[in-house]
């Protein structure tokens, strides 16, 4: 995700810094992105949170849907009443709480991945064809996009699962759909913006083919506000995808996903408040530190908000 | 900018036939058997089920079947509810009042608290105050609000039991829906404590649905003042030596104004949604949760009346947000 082109030369030229000329645009855009103390917060929390997913089930003290039937609802390891054994507690059928939300690491950050990787290729693809090509393949295009933009989203997505089934892969499949229109429409007002720049008539005039104008030529250029909405993106997938889990339309018990989890904690939540707490910060910790990045990546890479 | 406005309304036409087919095929088109979702009848005889698919209109081609709901939905039928056998749209006009009630209060928390924080952060520029509202802000709007609806009830109602759990207002009062608003209904209704009991209700709900919007609009707020308070009118205006309240009050925040009421206009959508999770929390008799209990039925009809309705109301407000912003905003209507 970040070995990109940075398309802005000229404010590299305005930020003048010796690290944009000496280590490229990757290294400036690192300047940039550093300077946000948040952003590299975000960043070192998502990292730690993609080492948790790759090493829970080496690191997890137990299997999260082994069930420890003699010990329920057992509270934190310092409460009174705890075990040293299940340090954030049991849930209602003896799962161990630490296993379960190393483990809902690994679901939400494939949700998002999966996700933001649909709905970025679908998007982008539709975008680039809508402003290359404008007249009808842009008004039909871009009409559906509104037509999917004018429904609530998680409404919208909760009516597919529905018809489509409920369950975690139709429910990336419902927010992959609903969150398209942002990428389609991003990506449309940057090529009309670059369609016409001298770099792509010329390769025009060289005798570059559609393809190549699109995808080789112009898409690069596109790049920058493609890339803070994917970040935004993958932060509201992990959210809506846990919210159709709360609601009993995502991943279904005992997969250890964290909307899941808070679905099947709800009647607890007068009796056994860490069974309720602990999925739910994990996820507003997880969506937290993705949002620091994108806001970091807006800055660094927007070249309006870099001067201010 | 009478043809602005004449164009922007037509392109509104093509959207509203999108939005009918999608509210009208999703369901159609993918649903296993309508036959058996409506009648609930499982072991069916073929002959029965031919029956039925005839009675219910299944057995015409799709196009007509779109046509005739389009035309019961212009004439204000919207179908009737497989649970509950009553009107779809009866049924909305009931429960609208609910979420209306709910999303006002919401948005109400929002502007209020979110638009001075904007500002005052703007103005703090880099202070504690404003690293502390642009910190919050970001919570606020990374938050699982099914779960902030939790550890609400969990805190003040369970802990301190300050707040009632669910449902609009206790069981002990009783009275006639007039308006549909709890709040001015238990006022007309004069019986002691119905008030406080309505508001009581709303807190935490409020504040639920309320949180993104505010955290947004706060965010929004903040930026729109620091682009204007780096305009040259405004150095202007604090060189000739106005009172800097009168600078940031009078010049930098009415044009600071213009992208924040479209960012409230446009989190419509946004409470839409947040509705179905916060209605689902509290029990709050309103739309959202009534699209999921018809959800969980398979109750199409309502599903599909639902959707259509809430799509053309956040259309329709988008629009009229589009069109104000115009209104505001000259330039707008130059291109």
């Amino acid at each position: 995700m970040t070995d990109v082109q940075v398309p802005d030369a000229e404010s590299a030229e305005e930020v003048a810094l010796p690290a944009g000329g000496r280590f490229g645009p990757l290294g400036e855009l690192w300047h940039d992105f550093a300077r946000s103390r948040g952003a590299v917060l975000g960043l070192v929390v998502f990292l730690l949170l993609i080492l948790m997913a790759l090493l829970a089930p080496l690191v997890a003290p137990y299997d999260p849907t082994q069930q420890f039937q003699q010990n329920i609802l057992v509270p934190p390891a310092w409460l009174p009443g705890g075990m040293a054994a299940f340090p954030l507690g049991t849930d209602a059928v003896g799962h161990d709480m630490l296993s379960r939300i190393m483990h809902g690491a690994r679901y939400s950050l494939v949700i998002g991945f999966i996700v933001v990787t649909m709905s970025l290729v679908c998007g982008v693809v539709l975008g680039l064809l809508a402003g290359y090509f404008r007249g009808w393949v842009d008004v039909v295009v871009m009409r559906v996009m509104d037509i999917i933009l004018s429904f609530p989203s998680l409404l919208l997505a909760l009516v597919l699962v529905s018809v489509l089934g409920r369950g975690l892969f139709n429910a990336m499949i419902a927010i992959a759909l609903v969150l398209q229109p942002h990428f389609a429409r991003l990506t449309r007002a940057a090529v009309m913006a670059e369609k016409n720049r001298e770099y792509v008539i010329s390769a025009r005039v060289a005798g570059a083919g559609h393809l190549r104008l699109i995808f080789l030529t112009i898409l690069p250029n596109c790049l920058a506000p493609l890339i803070v909405q994917a970040t935004l993106s993958f932060s509201n997938a992990i959210l809506e995808a846990a919210a159709l889990g709360f609601l009993g339309l995502g991943a279904q018990p005992p997969t250890p996903e964290w909307g899941t989890m808070l679905a099947d904690a709800r009647d607890l939540i007068l009796r056994a408040w860490w069974v309720v707490t602990w999925p739910g910060l994990a996820i507003l910790i997880t969506v937290l530190a993705i949002n620091l990045m994108g806001d970091g990546l807006r800055d660094a890479l927007d070249p309006k908000l870099k001067r201010s | 900018m009478l043809s602005f406005f004449l164009k922007r309304v037509a392109l509104v036409i093509p959207t509203l036939i999108g939005i009918s087919i999608i509210s009208f095929g999703l369901i159609r088109v993918l649903s296993v058997d309508p036959v058996q979702l409506l009648s609930g009848e499982h072991a069916m005889s073929p002959e029965r089920h031919a029956e039925l698919m005839h009675q219910f209109g299944f057995d015409r081609p799709i196009w007509v079947q779109y046509l005739s709901y389009v035309g019961g939905v212009l004439h204000g039928d919207f179908g009737v509810s497989i649970t509950t056998k009553t009107p779809v749209l009866t049924q909305f006009g009931t429960l609208f009042p609910a979420t209306l009630e709910l999303a006002l209060c919401a948005m109400l928390l929002a502007v209020v608290v979110g638009i001075p924080a904007g500002i005052f952060a703007a103005v703090k520029r880099g202070s504690w105050f404003d690293q502390l509202a642009t910190g919050t802000a970001l919570v606020g709007y990374s938050m699982p609000i099914f779960w902030w609806g939790l550890l609400l009830i969990i805190v003040f109602s369970g802990g301190l039991h300050w707040t009632p759990v669910s449902g609009r207002i206790d069981l002990q009062y009783f009275f006639k829906a007039r308006t549909g608003f709890m709040l001015i209904d238990s006022l007309l209704s004069g019986q002691k404590g119905a008030f406080q009991s309505a508001v009581s209700h709303l807190i935490l709900p409020s504040i639920v649905l309320g949180t993104i919007p505010l955290a947004v609009i706060a965010r929004q707020t903040r930026s729109a003042m620091l682009e204007v308070l780096g305009e040259d009118y405004v150095r202007t205006a604090r060189s000739k030596g106005l009172p800097p309240r009168r600078v940031v009050g009078l010049h930098a925040f009415r044009n600071a104004l213009i992208p924040v009421v479209t960012t409230i206009g446009l989190q419509v959508g946004m409470l839409m949604a947040g509705a179905v999770l916060t209605e689902s929390i509290f029990s709050w008799p309103g739309i959202g949760k009534w699209m999921i209990d018809a959800i969980g039925h398979r109750d199409y009809a309502v599903v599909q009346g639902g959707l259509l309705i809430i799509a053309t109301i956040v259309m329709a407000v988008n629009l009229v947000v589009d069109l104000l912003y115009a209104v505001i905003n000259p330039r707008v209507r130059a291109r």
